[in-house]
């Protein structure tokens, strides 16, 4: 039995916001689904009573002096975008025109 | 001034358009006639003086070589540097190993190195040696791509802190070296910007998805390089390559300016020819850095240290840990035999062998496709077409959303899209529980499996891949097939310690790895092994190119 369908991954690269083609859907379908499946063997490991890591060091919090140092300037923050206004980047639409 | 370049050396937008052509290349196993040429690795400071008369024989000594004839004025770090851009441009047309190359801007550095020099200032022991860094970590003013088209072009406006610690080290920063795009996969095959191919064999990938890095040690461009590991990328690559390559213990390196993949597991490292090289390396790039809250606030190990005792050939009382499951299933037999001399290696040095279990190794592949996906899809939320890089579809009337959509569509690669999309999918609410919360949890048993096998022995040691270089493009079609050439890397990563992948012999001609991994911050006892077992192993050299 298939681990997921082409619908799926349709509305996966949905909320990926990855425009993908009906090409690549088709053939993601099948890759993802030999990869569900691969990695779904996480599930046979009896693990119900044993504590999730989600990371490997074992963090404490790091003080530091508060001391002001200078950031980065506005005009490089902005020299990398593809469109920029005002000092600000620019976006497209992103309301519903009324 | 970044953005010029050495003669057939490009920007990435013109790598693409021209593709190295391996098939001209003869088979690179059929030429090994000048393989003896090379300078032993422990040439003296003398042979290194003769060898410095020809500009072409300074890119054959190693990192520490380099630095003794540096420091005793033998050799300018210009012309080391000079010496270094002649072999990229000799070369790298057929190796690819570079997305960039700064000529200028390391002849400058290196310029600024000699006239320190000459000022009588106190310098590093790498001080004007080359370095070629991994083009996934920032470089001020000089292009950082990721191997991706959605940051071509872009120019980042600070260094990583491992930049900074090079340049404030005196190394002489020759370029930015080709990756898996975003650093997933293990082939290098990949980059939106063309494969790299393996010095052995230019019909063979360089691994991945630091294959850049690698190829360019095995080729002689640099002395050493930078990478970063989350599953293997720095020692597969160092293993199919034949060359060293070290992961440190995570957090013991800065993530600051390495564009993240899996936050909780990526870590830049090492990578070089020999032992004492990659422990010399790691010294510079490692320690606490206040801009990364998962830096360690606990000095380096003493690598360098540890590796010149290493060197001494003596492994009495030190406890290597056989992993029962990596018993070698899936390897390929050359690669068991070739690990199998190793282990009889060390033992001849006086090292015991213990035999450890660690039942949940099996299933570190399948949580580590799970937990990296994960914190990919999330991490690469950020590439949006808003700040930096490409934008697509912005006609005026799209919506901000359908144009992200577009953006990304056209940005990414297949493996990079198919990772987002697993992630996405095992974060689901419904499915979290039993895929990404299910890999939380084995992890944890893979970090006790590790800890009850440290417990035994020392460090434990395995072959650092089951198989050596394949074909360029014997494994694309499968995405699957490919994630087995982690096997052997992965568990380390997902439990935190440090690992070292060592050249150990050849098979079918082409070489094998070793790795040797270590209890968190004991990155040290790795070195120790290395520098041991590169005695007894005899040195590697890749075929005239």
């Amino acid at each position: 039995m298939a681990a997921i369908t082409r619908e799926e991954v349709a509305h996966l690269a949905r909320l990926a916001r990855l425009a993908v083609t009906d090409e690549e859907l088709d053939r993601f379908a099948e890759q993802l689904d030999v990869i569900l499946q691969a990695v779904a063997r996480v599930g046979e490991v009896a693990a119900a009573d044993i504590p999730p890591t989600s990371h490997s060091v074992p963090l404490t919090n790091v003080l530091r002096e508060d001391v002001v140092v200078p950031g980065l300037d506005r005009e490089e923050a902005l020299a990398g975008a593809p469109d920029a206004a005002e000092h600000r980047f620019r976006v497209p639409r992103i309301l519903e025109e009324e | 001034m970044a953005g010029k370049r050495p003669p057939k050396k490009t920007t990435p937008a013109k790598a693409t358009s021209a593709k190295p052509t391996p098939a001209k290349a003869t088979p690179a196993k059929a030429a090994p006639a000048k393989a003896a040429s090379r300078p032993a690795k422990s040439a003296s400071a003398a042979a290194g003086k003769a060898a410095a008369a020809s500009s072409g024989d300074l890119t054959r000594l190693s990192a520490a070589e380099l630095g003794r004839l540096l420091a005793a004025r033998e050799v300018s770090a210009v012309e080391v540097t000079q010496a270094h851009l002649d072999r990229i441009a000799a070369v790298d047309d057929r190796v690819h190993a570079f997305l960039y190359v700064d000529a200028d801007g390391a002849l400058a550095a290196a310029r600024a190195v000699d006239a320190a020099r000459a000022r009588g200032e106190r310098l590093g022991p790498l001080a004007g040696v080359p370095v070629a860094v991994k083009d996934i970590l920032t470089t001020r003013g000089i292009p950082t791509t990721c191997a991706s088209k959605i940051l071509e072009g872009w120019r980042p406006p600070y260094d990583a802190t491992v930049v900074t610690r090079l340049r404030e080290a005196g190394l002489v920063m020759l370029g930015k070296t080709n990756l898996d795009e975003f650093a997933m996969g293990s082939s290098t095959e990949y980059s939106a910007f063309g494969p790299t191919y393996n010095p052995w064999d230019l019909t063979r990938i360089p691994g991945g998805s630091g294959g850049g890095s690698a190829a360019a040690l095995a080729a002689y461009e640099a002395p050493l390089a930078i990478g970063t590991d989350t599953g293997g990328s720095i020692r597969q690559p160092g293993a199919v390559t034949g060359t060293v390559g070290a992961k440190p213990t995570y957090g013991g390196t800065s993530r600051y300016g390495l564009v993240a993949f899996s936050s909780s597991l990526d870590t830049p490292g090492p990578c070089a020819r020999t032992v004492e090289d990659a422990a010399l390396l790691h010294a510079v790039i490692g320690g606490h850095d206040p801009r990364d809250s998962t830096s360690i606030p606990a000095p380096v190990p003493d690598v360098v240290g540890a590796a010149r005792q290493g060197a001494s050939g003596d492994l009495s009382g030190v406890k290597l840990g056989l992993v029962t499951q990596f018993g070698g299933e899936g390897a390929e037999p050359g690669v068991i035999a070739a690990f199998r001399e190793g282990v009889e290696a060390l033992t001849k040095l006086g090292a015991e062998v213990v035999e450890v279990s660690c039942p949940h190794f099996e299933y570190a592949l399948p949580a580590y496709y799970l937990i990296a996906p994960s914190e990919c899809s999330s991490n690469l939320a950020r590439f949006d077409g808003v700040r930096y890089g490409l934008r697509v579809g912005d006609d005026g009337q799209r919506s901000l959303e359908e144009v992200m959509s577009l953006t990304r569509e056209a940005g990414f690669g297949p493996e990079v899209k198919r990772r987002i999309m697993i992630g996405t999918y095992a974060l689901s609410s419904g499915y979290y529980d039993a895929y990404y919360g299910q890999a939380q949890k084995v992890r944890t048993l893979i970090a006790r499996d590790f800890a009850a096998a440290f417990e035994k022995a020392d460090v434990l040691i395995s072959p650092t891949t089951p198989f050596v270089a394949f074909p360029l493009g014997s494994r694309t079609s499968d995405p699957y097939q490919m994630y087995l050439a982690d096997l052997y890397t992965i568990p380390v990563n997902l439990y935190g310690g440090p690992a070292i992948s060592v050249p150990c012999g050849l098979s079918e001609g082409l070489p094998v790895g070793f790795q040797i991994m270590a209890p968190t911050m004991a990155d040290d006892r790795m070195y120790r092994v290395a520098a041991a077992l590169e005695t007894v192993v005899p040195p590697l050299t890749p075929p005239e190119l």
